[in-house]
């Protein structure tokens, strides 16, 4: 694969700004395009912002760039890693040190890689003494990665990963695979997990050369030092995949096939793995934001009834004239809550999310109790009690809760059922309800009038849906025989509807 | 147009070193850029990190004074920007009550300089001298009351009714800090840049150890930074800050120890973590073998 040489070219390196100006411009206009696409808010001014703060930085600098456009067009943390994807696509293929064709390696035996990777091309001159075998065989490949990661040399791992790259990945231009593809290939044949063995088992000789043995918590660190290496080196090939890719398939369509949904608008039903980690991560803050907003809400909502002593002392202010009335503030309101989980299958992800976010935020209740079903219901609240760390009380709801009946398939009206013969009684009018499932039944009966029966006693009752809306009531979802008898049936995909959601319940 | 007060973002690096503040390329990138374009910075990130260092560190730096607005919920623009002083127009009122000064001349003179009581904001826009600006934890005012800063921050003036417009003298430098508790609005983002301070990588730790705790050794320094990020990486209420690791640090020299084994990161780790159930966690990952755990550990594979 052969690099277009147009594009490679420093931007700003020869000095002829004027002349590389526009193409500049226009290059940073589809980019800020993609970003919008991407869903980041970049308003004009910030559009504008950006234009003059890269007027002020050296443009072959390519990490100022970077932080000049991320300072001036990216508002919100959790945006970074779009924006990040959509600068690799767009100014992957700039700078010096980021084109494809690099002649220039740092060290010695980067050189040698190097010339390896030109083959018999344009740079086949110069270094004597490595004439006879410049193909590296696999294994020596091999032997120079692990000798690298051993010394931390990123010079070196840079070289090493491109040089996999070219070799294992095995890509052509136009073949319509995903990068993930090309990865995977590249990984197999690097064989990253048994590299982390050697070397664990390396460091481990060494310590016991010196007479000593590793103690968990040196070797726990080591570990933990070479796997930050081996993540670098990942990084490093996919940077390297991403740019041949464009290289081949040009930026549209590249940042159009990146493109990835901010960490709020992840659908909870389909999120990968990877997607789940940034969920958790995002959930946290969201947690905080939630109960800031709820505790404020109730304290600035309505006023209470007049604050004698404190108005008169405010009238001292005026003269004695009680110009600025002081009220107390009202007693909180705190609502009850109940959350009745389906856990079934697909939906899990969704009920763990609302688990964790409830109890995140159970401080602005005045009692939270959890019930979660299959196709049996079990009340799961003690699991939360006295527990510190949601994410494991959610893990053992999900490993321990006795929720299966018959089949372990979802059957909402007998789960509803013993709910309401065992615990129905206990819901009262400052009880709120909250129900998340996405009321597919496998056709068993509905038994809805139990959803109608806990509407009459508690305060509200609504249901969270996961499913888009166009799925609603179509195979055996039966969601609006449920939802005619709540106070609101909501999707709920994804975190910003589920935040939203949240705000509804004070 | 006007003279900038710095050269290039490595002179900024630079100048933040010498006052023992150790930046990242993006930092003072950053400080550079709001310098150039005039505009305030808005910093965010977790609790520790430095992002109020920042600011005083700038100031020190430039040899400018420090202006500080600490926010809180409930400020308002008497005590962010201006107020009158009645009790002093009490006074001018009452002193001149019987004698032949007409209301006019009164009115005029009591919405005077002299009647004005300056607030942090006022006073960075009327300072002669460099200032430094910095207004603390704006996430804690509600949103209505951001609306007081936005003037401020996008044209560097202050409108008031009886006195008019009083523009800066000189364009301050501004920082805002936030602890991220609630979303800004987007006015407001929309006047700055924005600089996120996450925790630093192992060997800007291991540098600011190294600046920060007086005669630690190398070695040391090392496995502090090694340990803390460890930490990190395990899903804990509260992540160990910055502070958190140099006063861990520090603790570590004063215990006279130079090397951290299992046992002592147990028994100090209550300085690094804040939760008892992070500090149990931090406990178990430090005296597991990381290897047999992992075959027992569910999960995939």
């Amino acid at each position: 694969m052969t690099a277009p040489t147009s594009t490679s070219t420093d931007p700003g390196g020869s000095g002829d700004g004027e002349a590389t100006g526009a193409p500049i411009l226009d290059l940073l206009n589809g980019f800020i395009a993609e970003l919008r696409e991407a869903g980041l808010p970049v308003s004009l001014t910030e559009n504008l912002d950006a234009m003059e703060a890269i007027s002020h930085i050296p443009l072959e600098d390519r990490n100022a760039f970077k932080y000049a456009l991320a300072a001036t067009l990216v508002k919100n943390n959790a945006h970074w890693r779009s924006f990040e994807t959509v600068f690799e696509v767009y100014f992957s293929l700039r700078g010096s040190k980021y084109g494809i064709d690099d002649d220039s390696l740092e060290s010695d035996l980067a050189d040698l890689l190097d010339e390896e990777q030109q083959g018999a091309g344009d740079k086949g001159e110069g270094q004597s003494g490595q004439g006879g075998g410049n193909a590296l065989t696999p294994e020596e490949l091999q032997q120079l990665l692990y000798q690298a990661m051993m010394k931390g040399d990123d010079a070196l791992m840079r070289a090493i990963a491109r040089q996999s790259v070219k070799r294992f990945a095995g890509m052509e231009p136009g073949r319509p695979v995903g990068g993930t593809y090309y990865l995977y290939r590249t990984l197999r044949n690097l064989d990253l997990d048994s590299l982390l063995e050697k070397m664990m088992e390396q460091s481990r000789e060494k310590a016991a050369e010196k007479g000593e043995d590793l103690s968990p918590l040196e070797e726990r660190l080591e570990q933990d030092e070479f796997e930050h290496r081996i993540d670098a080196l990942k990084k490093e090939i996919e940077a390297e995949i991403r740019r041949r890719l464009v290289a081949d398939r040009g930026i549209e369509a590249m940042a159009k096939t990146l493109r990835k949904p901010l960490p709020e608008d992840v659908d909870f039903m389909h999120a990968s793995r990877e997607e789940m980690v940034g969920l958790r991560k995002a959930l946290v803050p969201l947690t905080r934001r939630l109960a800031v907003r709820l505790a404020r809400k109730r304290r600035h909502n309505r006023k209470g009834p007049l604050d004698f002593r404190r108005t008169v002392r405010a009238s001292l202010s005026y003269g004695g004239v009680p110009a600025e009335p002081k009220f107390r503030h009202p007693k909180p309101h705190k609502p009850e809550i109940f959350v009745i989980a389906d856990i079934s299958g697909s939906v899990a992800a969704f009920a763990r999310f609302t688990l964790m976010l409830v109890y995140a935020i159970s401080g602005q209740f005045s009692k939270v109790r959890s019930f979660v079903f299959i196709d049996g219901i079990d009340e799961v609240t003690s699991y939360f009690e006295g527990v510190e760390d949601v994410t494991e009380a959610v893990h053992r709801v999900n490993t321990e809760a006795d929720v299966v009946w018959v089949d372990g398939h979802s059957d909402y009206g007998h789960a509803f059922e013993v709910f309401h013969e065992k615990w129905g009684k206990e819901i009262g009018p400052k009880t709120t309800v909250i129900i998340l499932g996405d009321a597919r039944n496998n056709y068993h009966a509905s038994q809805s009038w139990v959803v109608k029966e806990m509407r009459k006693k508690a305060r509200h009752v609504y249901w969270l849906n996961p499913e888009p809306k166009s799925y609603w009531d179509t195979g055996d979802s039966i969601v609006s025989d449920y939802g005619a008898h709540t106070d609101g049936v909501y999707e709920c995909r994804n975190l910003r509807q589920l935040e939203k959601f949240v705000e509804i319940l004070n | 147009m006007t003279d900038y007060r710095f050269e290039s973002v490595d002179a900024v690096r630079e100048g933040l070193r010498k006052v023992d503040y150790l930046s990242d390329e993006g930092i003072a990138g950053i400080v550079y850029l709001a310098d150039r374009l005039q505009k305030p910075i808005l910093v965010e990130g977790p609790a520790g990190t430095g992002k109020t260092q920042l600011a005083k560190s700038v100031a020190e730096m430039i040899g400018a004074r420090l202006i500080r607005l600490q926010c809180y919920e409930g400020l308002d623009e008497a005590k962010a920007l201006y107020e009158w002083n009645y009790k002093k127009q009490l006074l001018r009122i009452q002193a001149t009550g019987g004698e032949g000064d007409s209301w006019d001349d009164v009115e005029d003179d009591l919405f005077s300089e002299d009647f004005l009581l300056e607030r942090p904001l006022l006073e960075a826009i009327r300072a002669e001298d460099p200032v430094v600006l910095l207004i603390d934890e704006v996430d804690r005012v509600e949103v209505e009351t951001e609306a007081l800063l936005l003037e401020i921050l996008s044209d560097y003036q202050v409108s008031i009714p009886e006195l008019g417009t009083i523009e800066a003298k000189q364009i301050p430098l501004v920082f805002l800090t936030s602890n991220n508790t609630r979303e800004l609005s987007e006015a407001l983002k929309r006047r700055c840049l924005f600089l996120h301070i996450d925790y630093p990588d192992m060997e800007r730790e291991k540098e600011i150890v190294l600046t920060k705790v007086p005669d630690i050794t190398d070695n040391l320094a090392d496995q502090v930074a090694r340990i803390v990020r460890s930490l990190r990486q395990l899903e804990l209420k509260k992540s160990p800050s910055v502070s958190e690791t140099l006063d861990w640090a520090n603790t570590l020299m004063l215990l006279g120890i130079e090397q951290i084994d299992a046992e002592t990161a147990s028994s100090t780790a209550n300085i690094l973590l804040k939760y008892q159930t992070d500090i149990a966690k931090a406990v178990r990952e430090f005296a597991a073998d990381k290897q047999g755990m992992k075959q027992f550990a569910p999960g995939p594979k």
